[in-house]
């Protein structure tokens, strides 16, 4: 069977399941079977909440960009795990014992002020918004592939898939469902990296494969890519930082304290039904998440390698080093046609020349063989993980699978980042504050047109993303970083904290979060409206504007400590509330989903 | 002091503990002291970069579980379980 028509045949049966089990569960509702969110064991609810937060860009987007910065997308590694830590001790279990629905109701009713819940949706729709972004570049990428067409076609058809899916919206909070997406999700990510783990090191667990000899000799596969890269100029895969050090540590810090900030993870605490479970349930979805993260440094690796030697198929500097374009493996085509990989003959050799022309001593080598600059004038990273099986030669139903896979983590998580968005917009603020006795059905359908528009705006913006698909992310992760986290622990760790502190400890989080953003990458990311041109790229300390979320954190907490001492101390009955959700005994059942 | 207050001592000491760890295997062994770090090697890896790319991901799985289990030991001892 031909590629094309088993790319159909997987990701339409993997449809086919999700559909039958939101099916048969809904069935199973009716029976009293999921009231209040119990039988949900916190393995079942740890394997839904990864399905849930992993999303285009940990499954697409992120071992591309491993492949490229090597040890400098650690920050991602350690960033988008080591959140949880932080979510499963500081924030959990408290708003679970809480006990509301959505952050903002917290945040409202702590800093008892109707005025901080507005200002806490406003912050989320914001980081929400450049969070779906993200997925709908990797989305993009996906159907552009999976289609043969265009990316901005492929984005377009997304678009449209996305808007049904969270329609349906029944689908989508049934863990069930999640859980099949778990597992096609990390079936699909995980056969390709032992296939290839075990061609290049024969060892199969590609986390010990990375560490491995390459088959065959005495070279260990890093030191293997290290040399690889070096000999064209690129600089050295295990040690190459992003930034700086100290960028680096930021940028962690920030993804950090983003993911304990997101909206459609910390909702999922508020379902469970104890609130021991809530840090059983961190603790599973950690365990569930962590799979596919230490494998991705494995994939981004082995991925690069393979690249690197499809391409430069003989000793640098020979003629016939280099791959003739005339002879180019299929795949290469294929990513042609997306417009997401470009190659340009420069010097008119009829071979393809990849290497780093920004390295000074490099590129005067290369000229010496006849080089005329990188001849790969676009390798989008977000290509990776998709071209990955491709480049190792790896069976159709393998290929056909990754896709599967990568729409499925695309889309579960765009589909619950627009019902946090819905609900928001919907609960949170027109029956919150604006319209309280607004119908059922209106708020439904308030809730409907919400997400049609975000997805529309999100469509919009993901024609020209500000970066790839993990960078925006990480965008919309330093916005939450430096909004809700802060508001949030200040709830419950400082008794002190209050109404005033909060709001203008938002308030100033966000803003100098996004004034740095939008200098460095324009207005809402529109191309051209980037301002303060002449100060430099990454003029604070040299910090990256994706990063810069940890250091709005900071300046949120400085603001709301000094405004809350300034200010009158929160009234008695919120200090009990504080009080009380300190302890787990007299927790309420879950709220319903 | 009230048993609720020395549950909260009890709870915010083990945190503390636990984020130190937290800290020390990501933003320091992974990223401040990855350099020095790096001329160990385990296995094929430079120890720094197993460090940030493995080894402080496994670290923060065994954190969680090891709160997870110590906080429900204080919440029977303090008797704030739920139940």
């Amino acid at each position: 069977m031909d590629l094309q028509t088993m790319t159909y045949l997987v990701v339409g049966l993997s449809f086919a399941i999700y559909i039958g089990i939101a099916f048969w569960a809904r069935a199973k509702t009716t029976g009293d079977f999921y009231v209040a969110g119990k039988g949900v064991h916190p393995v079942s609810n740890g394997m839904a909440t990864a399905a849930d937060w992993m999303s285009a860009a940990s499954f697409i987007s992120m071992a591309g960009l491993i492949a490229f910065n090597g040890y400098g997308a650690s920050v991602f590694l350690m960033g988008w795990t080591g959140g949880y830590v932080l979510l499963a001790m500081l924030l959990a279990p408290y708003l679970r014992k809480f006990g509301k629905y959505t952050v903002p109701e917290f945040i409202g009713d702590r800093y008892y002020s109707r005025t901080a819940r507005i200002v806490a949706v406003i912050c989320l729709i914001l980081a929400s918004i450049t969070y779906v972004i993200g997925q709908m570049k990797g989305i993009g990428v996906a159907f552009s592939r999976f289609l043969e067409t265009s990316y901005e076609m492929g984005l377009y058809i997304g678009m449209g898939v996305v808007f049904i899916y969270a329609v349906m919206g029944g689908m989508k909070g049934i863990t069930y469902t999640q859980i099949a997406q778990y597992v096609i999700l990390i079936f699909a990510y995980t056969v390709p990296a032992v296939f290839i783990s075990l061609s290049l090191t024969g060892v199969a667990l590609p986390q010990l494969g990375l560490g491995a000899d390459m088959s065959g000799t005495s070279m260990s596969m890093l030191d293997k890519l290290d040399l690889v890269v070096g000999e064209l100029g690129f600089k050295e895969y295990s040690t190459q930082v992003m930034g700086s050090k100290l960028n680096m540590f930021v940028y962690t810090m920030s993804l950090m304290i983003g993911t304990a900030g997101l909206p459609h993870v910390i909702m999922r605490f508020f379902t469970v039904p104890k609130v021991k479970d809530a840090r059983a349930t961190a603790g599973w979805a950690l365990v569930f998440i962590a799979i596919l993260y230490t494998t991705a440094p494995a994939v981004g690796a082995m991925a690069r390698l393979n690249l690197m030697e499809t391409i430069q198929v003989g000793e640098v500097g020979t003629v016939e080093g280099n791959l003739a374009y005339d002879d180019r493996p299929q795949w290469f085509k294929n990513w042609e046609t997306t417009g997401l990989l470009q190659f340009e003959d420069k010097n008119g050799d009829g071979r393809i020349q990849y290497y780093n022309d920004k390295d000074e001593t490099f590129a005067a080598k290369a000229e010496s063989y006849g080089w005329k600059g990188n001849e790969m004038v676009k390798v989008d990273r977000d290509i990776m993980v998709l071209a990955n099986p491709e480049i190792a030669k790896l069976p159709n139903w393998v290929i056909a699978l990754v896709v599967a896979g990568g729409l499925a983590a695309a889309l579960s998580t765009a589909a619950g980042l627009l019902l946090a968005i819905a609900s928001s917009i919907s609960h949170d603020l027109l029956k919150g504050v604006f319209m309280p006795s607004i119908s059922e059905k209106a708020e439904l359908l308030a809730g409907r047109i919400a997400m049609a528009a975000a997805i529309a705006m999100a469509g919009y913006f993901g024609l020209h993303p500000p970066d790839f698909a993990a960078g925006t992310v990480a965008i919309a992760f330093g916005l939450a970083a430096a909004s809700i986290f802060p508001a949030l622990m200040m709830g419950i760790f400082n008794k002190r904290a209050n109404r005033a502190g909060a709001i203008w400890g938002m308030i100033a989080g966000i803003s100098v979060t996004m004034l740095y953003v939008f200098q460095h990458k324009g207005i809402m990311f529109v191309p051209g409206t980037d301002f303060l041109g002449d100060m430099g790229a990454n003029w604070f300390f040299g910090i990256s504007p994706n990063a810069f979320g940890a250091v709005g954190a900071v300046v949120n907490f400085a603001v709301a400590i000094i405004v809350s001492k300034l200010t009158s101390p929160p009234p008695e009955h919120i200090q009990h509330l504080v009080e009380d959700i300190r302890v787990p005994a007299g927790a309420g059942a879950a709220t319903g989903h | 002091m009230s048993e609720r207050a020395s549950y909260w001592k009890a709870n915010i000491r083990l945190v503390t503990g636990c984020l130190i760890v937290w800290f020390i295997v990501s933003f320091g062994f992974g990223i401040i002291l990855a350099e020095p770090l790096n001329n160990i090697s385990l296995g094929g890896y430079k120890l720094g970069f197993w460090f940030a790319q493995q080894g402080s991901i496994y670290t923060f799985v065994f954190l969680i579980f090891f709160y997870a289990w110590r906080m429900n030991k204080l919440d029977r001892k303090f008797n704030v379980h739920e139940d």
